[in-house]
Parts: structure tokens; sequence; C-alpha cells
């Protein structure tokens, strides 16, 4: 049997917990909130023309292992990467770093996780994990979403690893090999939060803030375009997007304030003390449109009112989030 | 949020013997995390997403019984796929796998063929084949 010294954390966020446990484990004390924050992983993107689980495409996060990437460019890790045709192959090296005593992320499929609720059990294949131990042919998991930690067999985790479809894993696996010596914290999170800004107030319509209008002007439409059958359905899937495993509550605006905040302690920066207070508003906010958003489901009300409302709201929060990343850009 | 909001409204997450963390202030305005059990408007979102995803399954079912459609697009459905990621479970193009959704194409369908259905379906080839939609 081999157990690696790891120490499962639960996490908000599958692929932050992934690099800050691994980063942990590599001597490198850096929170969840810090790595989704200097990975810049607070976006908006709005893809009406790609259709996930027959509804129209909305992410509030970049691409997968963006936020890994972005924060070893700023911090100046090293992460080894690999992709495999071989399943035989995946596994071999698999096996071969835990017998090196390298715990290793892998990207994975949901769809046949065992251990996930049946509700959540999509196919969806950006999920990461861990992978810190094996004991005959059963591989020890921290899958950081979960409280507890938990055992899949060879052939189950082929199968997650192998999964198909959009951004199908292909037995991905990663691990940081590298970390410099000195890190210059002011100069990443200052750099990161650049990023961010520029990223919400993007002059693309379907980016950030002016996606979010989109977002807006579109669901008005919904229920006389497509039918309140289906309008209700694309907004379930807009409001499991934005609150549901991994996103902290607030399509990500908790943890982001959070990083915020202990950024603005880490460099001296008092200023981002507000702004955390500021976003942390903003989180309630985006609570209280899914609060909203719930209310279709429950009587029989007006349909076209609660559209209406709903489409309001996200326009009030798109201004408030224009106004705050114009601002927070400034003092950064 | 403040800590002492954040929701212990038993949901999926709690009943599969978890919990989700948040991240929220506490009473000096720090952030802090907390376990949640589940919230409210994240049940409602996800019973209907659920009742939507059965409702394609039923359907999917009659049509199957009524000789619309073949034994492919109710498995599709079951196991929450679409046409693409049948395809990309398979190895088979999209377009042909629409053409195999009809009973009379599907009829004549080789073994070699329907056991890579059945393979991305987790389900034997009779299974496949004998599935009357009942």
């Amino acid at each position: 049997m081999i157990q690696l010294a790891f120490e499962h954390q639960i996490t908000a966020h599958c692929e932050n917990g992934v690099a800050s446990n691994l980063l942990k484990n590599k001597g490198l004390d850096i929170s969840e909130p810090m790595v989704f924050g200097i990975g810049s992983g607070l976006f908006y993107v709005y893809l009406p023309f790609l259709k996930v689980n027959h509804a129209p495409g909305l992410s509030y996060r970049p691409a997968p292992g963006w936020i890994f990437n972005r924060l070893a460019k700023r911090l100046g890790l090293k992460i080894k990467r690999q992709k495999f045709s071989d399943k035989k192959k995946a596994q071999h090296v698999l096996d071969e770093n835990l017998r090196r005593n390298i715990p290793c992320g892998l990207q994975v499929g949901v769809y046949h996780l065992p251990y996930f609720p049946e509700d959540y059990r999509f196919h969806f294949n950006a999920h990461n994990l861990v992978v810190y131990g094996k004991e005959g042919d059963q591989y020890l998991i921290s899958d950081p979403t979960m409280e507890k930690v938990h055992r899949l067999s060879e052939p189950e985790l082929e199968k997650v690893r192998f999964s198909k479809g959009v951004l199908a894993p292909r037995g991905h696996i990663y691990y940081p090999i590298y970390i410099p010596p000195t890190i210059d914290w002011e100069k990443a999170i200052k750099k990161a939060i650049k990023k961010t800004c520029n990223d919400m107030l993007a002059p693309v319509p379907i980016v950030g803030v002016r996606g979010m209008r989109m977002v807006a002007r579109a669901i008005r439409k919904w229920p006389a375009k497509v039918g309140v059958k289906k309008a209700n359905y694309y907004l379930a899937q807009m409001v499991r997007m934005q609150e549901e495993i991994g996103t902290g509550g607030g399509g990500f605006r908790y943890i982001y304030s959070a990083f915020l905040q202990e950024a603005g302690k880490k460099i001296n920066h008092p200023e981002l003390l507000g702004f955390s207070e500021e976003m942390t508003h903003i989180g309630d906010l985006w609570r209280d449109f899914a609060v909203e958003a719930s209310r279709v489901y429950k009587k029989r009300s007006n349909h076209e009112d609660v559209y209406e409302k709903l489409s309001a709201d996200l326009l009030h929060l798109a201004d408030l989030e224009e106004a705050f990343f114009k601002r927070l850009k400034q003092v950064v | 949020m403040k800590k002492s909001e954040v929701p212990q409204d038993n949901g999926r997450v709690f009943e599969k013997g978890s919990r989700e963390l948040y991240y929220a202030v506490d009473e000096n305005g720090e952030y802090t995390t907390a376990l949640s059990t589940g919230w409210d408007a994240k049940n409602i979102v996800q019973d209907h997403t659920m009742q939507e995803i059965q409702e394609r399954i039923d359907t999917a079912r009659a049509g199957v019984k009524a000789g619309h459609v073949s034994p492919i697009v109710y498995f599709m459905e079951l196991r929450r796929m679409d046409w693409q990621i049948v395809s990309d479970y398979t190895g088979i193009w999209k377009w042909r796998v629409k053409r195999h959704a009809k009973p009379a194409v599907f009829e004549r369908l080789s073994d070699k063929t329907l056991k890579k259905y059945a393979e991305a379906f987790e389900i034997s080839i009779n299974e496949l084949r004998n599935y009357k939609g009942n």
C-alpha cells in the first residue's frame, strides 16, 4: 500500500482546491481564494450558440486549467502536465508517480463518479481531484469538493479519466515540480487583479459586464421566444452555473472577496479591504437574484413580470460591477 | 454573506454524506469558511432540472413504444447524453447516430455497431436491441 503524506482539505471549487492542496503539500502555503484571485479566476462569458445540457452556455470562470496556469506564471511555479491516448500508459504514469511520492492532480468527468450525488452527475469533464495513494487496486482520492476522502478502483478511475465529450480529459495528469525560493506577491497580485478588471470590462459583447447585459436582454425575451417551459429550464441552468458546487456561492463573488481581503493584508494595501467589502455586497445581490429566479418554479406567477424583474436585476448587477472594476483598476 | 447566514437547507450533496464550503464574513468582517448542507433556492432549481430530465426520458420511452424512435434515443436520454456525446463515446459520426435513431435503420444494425452503443450506455446488446419502451 502506498499512502503519501497529503492533507485533504475541502474547498469550494475543484481546480482551486486541487492547486491549493498540491501546493501546500509541496511547501507553499496558499489558500484557495489566493489561488483563485492570482489565477484571475473571476470571469463571465455567455455562449448562446453553444448548448450545454440543452441550455445556452454560460460560464462564471475561465476555461479549465487556466486558473492554475496563470497562477503558475505569476508566481514562477512550474507544473508538469501530460495527456494520453493510451489508457494503460496513463495508469502506469500515475502509479509510477505515486511510487515516487508525488500526489497527482487529475482532470476527470463527473458523470461516472460513484460518490457524486445523482443530481450532479452530468457529462461535465472539467472536474479535478488528487490521487494521493493506492491500496491493492483502489486509488485513494482527495476530491476537494467533498468533506471526506474517497476511493476509486482502477477501472472506475480509468473511466472518469477517459470520459468523452466537450473538454474530454484524455487522462490529463498534472503536479507542481518547482516552487521558487522567493515570490514577489505584490507584483503577482496586482497583475492578477488588473487582468480580472480587463476581463470583466472587455470590449467583447459576450464577455464580462457586457456579457451580463446581453444575458439580461436575452432572458427578458425567453418566455415569448422559446416558451415558458423552456425559459424556466434555461433559467434553472443559469442559477445552477452560478450557485452549484464549486462557485462558493454568488458566482464566485465571495471567493473573490475573500481573496481581495487576504491580498490587501498580505501586501499592505488597505484599499483592497474596502473593495472586498463591496464585492461581498455584490455577491449578496447575486444570491438575491438566485432566490428571485427560484420563485418562478413555486407559484403560478406572471412569468413575463418575473423575467422582466430578473432582467432588471441583472442589468443592475452589470452596472455595479462595471463601476467596481473600473475603480479597482485605478488603485492597483 | 455573514457566516451566520450560510444556509443549512438540506440538499442533495448532504443526502450523499457531504457538505459544501462557503466563504463568509464573521462578526468582525473577517473572511472565514463555513460548511453548508444546502440551500432552498438551489434545491428548487435542481429539482426542476431533474423533472425536465425525467420528462425527456419519458418522452423518449413513449417514442420507442410508439415506434417513432429507436432505443438509442431512450438510452441517450437516460444517460443524460446528447447526439454529440453519444457520437464521442461510440466513435460513430453524429449524422449516423441520428440515422440509427430511426427504428427501421436500427433494426438492420450489425452486432458490431450495436456493441458500440451498448458499451457507451453500459448495457448489454440484448437489452439495447430488445428495449420496447415498456
